[in-house]
């Protein structure tokens, strides 16, 4: 028998949080973003391609992508100290290979294009934050890149698809909880960040995927509407 | 079958991933690619279409030096035969010996009596290798140390709107301020007159960037030139609106031409 | 717009320095002129006080994180205090990733110097359980955009924030997670800092990133509410004569009353 039919936060379960972005708001980077889902806010500037330091990184066949993913100390309820950890150097990575399949950097040989991600504030679901809002950052600087990058926390709540977990949704004890971040390339569908803490059955990750591809979709189209702002 | 529908228009501000046209009646240009049966745009630019080709203009990124651009740059290092120069690009250039001055340079010469470190110049591109080396010549019209002022950056993605068609925008701007200046395909550009002037020169400059991509542009530079300084301004007859400028591109007239009559400023000795 | 390399020269300094002679900067401000101010407090729901302001281009957010723990042994009746601060390679392309480096170090010690020495904080009411158990401030204090004057933009972030904190609960010396209270984190003063830079031989305040580049010295001062001092700082390779210090602080305390209004008219 369901226990979870409905959520705790009284969204639909396909229901993203409000989500809030804007393109330019740093303006000594090349490109830059804000991006606000629910409580969760990131910051991402792009800067480059530029020389490529330390030398031993450059590729001499393409620019190379260099994400650096960090917390600031009170965007969590605990203090985090300063400086990168275990979890921050993770999750760079895998920001960076989330937003690799779209962007072509063969122009730009022995160049970097550095992406950098602060959180101000985070309530879950934050390594997708930086994701969409470095997507944002890229395009802003100019960079060429087949499409957005879009990025949202699934969760299987209960044998329950919900999407965009909050904070209290994902620490539910009395409940069998996923957290199952994903990024995608919204016109080809194709996926280039999946991960999951928690069980689920073959079933229930595959039917997370399907449900949270229209919340994807609308979130790429947030981020296309605040570079445009720009230009009005 | 897939409709064939084109979804913007000339001038629309595009972003990477939107959808330009459906069908397979259109051509994919610069910025612009084909995913089965649409076209779509692969980076933030402005729209043009030129018959059945979609292209689109780059409205931000770095600059990626180009043969035959006249640049601003920066001497960053001295080495044995020349020096090296910073360009406001992910590459830096270097300026021969043999390009640097008229006068014969002798081997093992001081050459910090030609261009010392952090001198400006006015340089021209001559060639740029596949891994990206650029080489520059500082001899030729146009071409020259920049002896004080001041330096500031702009969007090269913006500068052939700052210049204007055959330079009708910069030269509007330097005859209201009585200010000399030089803008570099790279996006540096130098300033030179009374302190006050280069301010509005330069605030001036800040608002072309930001508004490149509207039209009626020349107007309100008009406008805020005439209002800053007081004095009556004439546009040029060939001023142009924004399409007409972002099309020339290929045949504007570089800031050699524009710059001859700066030509006092040559100086290759010290 | 950016680079990495800072563009000033020797000539493009002497340029400076003559317009300023005419009293222009590069920006057209006058000398003595601040950038237009923006402030905003409560802006992150999970720092216990927090604040974002804006002058000019330059942006810096300011959290408060409140902890408890054990007094140091030399004031075992008081809270303890730490400000910290790092130059975070998003808001600049001249800053790199990497351990803090010298310059966000000093930008951190010198706001603390001003608020400890100008006990902002009543650290005395902190006390919970003397020698045993007192509250910790941690205010961390980060620019988004860096163009110049992070210890006047930053220390003015920090202070807003503090007025901005709020106490949490404690239950069998632990922190409740989550439960705010209204009551307001104890403060008694507002030091505020100001920096005065010397170029040539004339004093601006509130440089931009470039104007900091060619300064030859500078004096940042942290007043209180009767214009006495309570923290000094002189950075830059060059010295400062008596009589420029008289300037400088003056300057400074003339400004101070300025900003401090900003400040109270955001809370």
């Amino acid at each position: 028998m369901r226990k979870y039919t409905e959520r705790e936060n009284g969204r639909g379960f396909n229901e993203t949080r409000p989500i809030e972005a804007k393109a330019g708001v740093i303006k000594k980077a090349d490109g830059s973003a804000y991006f606000r889902i629910g409580k969760t806010t990131a910051y991402a500037a792009v800067y480059g391609p530029r020389e490529c330091h330390p030398k031993h990184m450059q590729d001499p066949k393409t620019g190379i992508l260099r994400c650096n993913y960090n917390m600031m100390p009170f965007s969590t309820e605990d203090r985090v100290r300063p400086g990168p950890s275990r979890r921050s150097k993770e999750i760079s990575m895998v920001t960076e290979k989330a937003l690799l399949p779209v962007v072509n950097l063969t122009d730009y040989a022995n160049a970097v294009v550095d992406v950098y991600i602060e959180l101000t504030e985070t309530d879950a679901g934050s390594r997708c934050a930086g994701i969409c809002a470095a997507s944002i950052a890229l395009a802003d600087a100019g960079i060429t890149m087949k499409d957005m990058v879009a990025a949202v926390s699934c969760g299987v709540v209960d044998h329950q698809v919900a999407v965009d977990l909050d904070g209290p949704e994902e620490h539910l004890h009395d409940l069998d909880v996923a957290d199952i971040p994903i990024a995608m390339v919204p016109s080809t569908e194709e996926i280039t960040l999946l991960q999951m803490d928690g069980k689920v059955s073959q079933e229930e990750l595959l039917q997370a995927i399907e449900n949270v591809k229209p919340a994807l979709k609308r979130i790429a189209d947030i981020q296309r509407k605040a570079l445009k702002d720009r230009y009005k | 079958m897939t409709e064939e529908r084109l979804l913007v228009k000339d001038k629309d501000v595009v972003v990477p991933g939107e959808v330009l046209a459906t069908g397979m009646n259109y051509l994919p240009g610069q910025g612009t690619y084909r995913l089965e049966g649409q076209i779509m745009a692969n980076r933030l630019g402005l729209i043009m279409i030129d018959g059945k080709v979609l292209k689109s203009l780059p409205l931000a990124g770095r600059y990626m030096p180009k043969k035959y651009d006249m640049i601003v740059g920066k001497v960053i290092d001295i080495l044995m035969s020349g020096w090296r120069m910073e360009i406001n690009s992910p590459y830096s250039a270097v300026l021969p010996l043999k390009d640097a001055s008229f006068s014969y340079i002798a081997k093992g010469a001081d050459l910090t009596r030609y261009f010392e470190l952090e001198d400006y110049a006015v340089v021209k591109i001559t060639n740029v290798t596949s891994q990206n080396l650029v080489d520059v010549t500082c001899k030729g019209p146009g071409l020259f140390k920049l002896r004080g002022g001041r330096i500031i950056l702009v969007n090269t993605n913006k500068v052939p709107r700052i210049i204007g068609k055959k330079g009708s925008m910069v030269s509007m701007i330097k005859r209201a301020t009585d200010c000399k200046i030089i803008v570099g395909q790279n996006g540096m550009a130098w300033l030179s007159g009374e302190p006050e002037m280069e301010v509005i020169a330069v605030n001036t400059i800040g608002m072309i960037e930001e508004q490149s991509h509207i039209s009626g542009l020349t107007e309100k530079i008009k406008d805020y030139l005439e209002k800053a300084t007081g004095r009556k301004i004439e546009v040029m007859a060939e001023a142009a609106e924004i399409g007409e400028e972002v099309r020339s591109e290929g045949d504007m007239e570089q800031n050699g031409h524009e710059e001859r009559h700066d030509q006092e400023h040559r100086r290759y000795e010290q | 717009m950016n680079t990495k390399v800072i563009m000033m020269n020797q000539e493009l300094k002497t340029h400076i320095n003559e317009a300023l002679k005419k009293g222009v900067r590069l920006d057209g401000r006058k000398k003595d002129e601040f950038r237009e101010i923006e402030i905003k407090t409560g802006v992150v729901a999970t720092a216990e006080g927090s604040a974002l302001v804006r002058c000019g281009d330059t942006e810096v957010i300011a959290g408060i994180k409140l902890q408890v723990g054990e007094p140091y042994p030399d004031s075992q009746d008081q809270g303890t205090m730490m400000v910290g601060s790092e130059l975070l390679p998003l808001s600049n392309p001249n800053f790199e990733g990497g351990p803090p480096g010298i310059d966000s170090i000093e930008v951190a010690r010198v706001i603390d110097r001003g608020i400890r020495e100008g006990k902002a904080i009543d650290t005395k009411k902190l006390c919970i359980r003397v020698g045993e158990l007192v509250w910790t401030v941690m205010i961390d204090v980060l620019p988004l955009n860096h163009d110049g004057n992070l210890i006047d933009v930053g220390g003015m972030a920090a202070l807003a924030a503090l007025e901005n904190t709020r106490m949490l609960k404690i239950e069998n010396d632990k922190i409740v997670i989550g439960k705010r209270t209204d009551e307001k984190l104890p403060i008694c003063s507002m030091p505020v800092p100001v920096t005065v830079l010397k170029i040539g031989d004339n004093f601006i305040v509130d440089p931009t990133f470039e104007e900091e580049a060619v300064l030859d010295a500078r004096l940042t001062v942290a007043v209180l509410e009767d214009d006495s001092l309570c923290a000094l700082q002189k950075g830059g390779k060059a010295s400062l004569t008596t009589k420029d210090i008289k300037g400088m602080i003056a300057l400074a305390i003339d400004k101070s009353h300025e900003l401090r209004k900003k400040i109270n008219e955001a809370l």
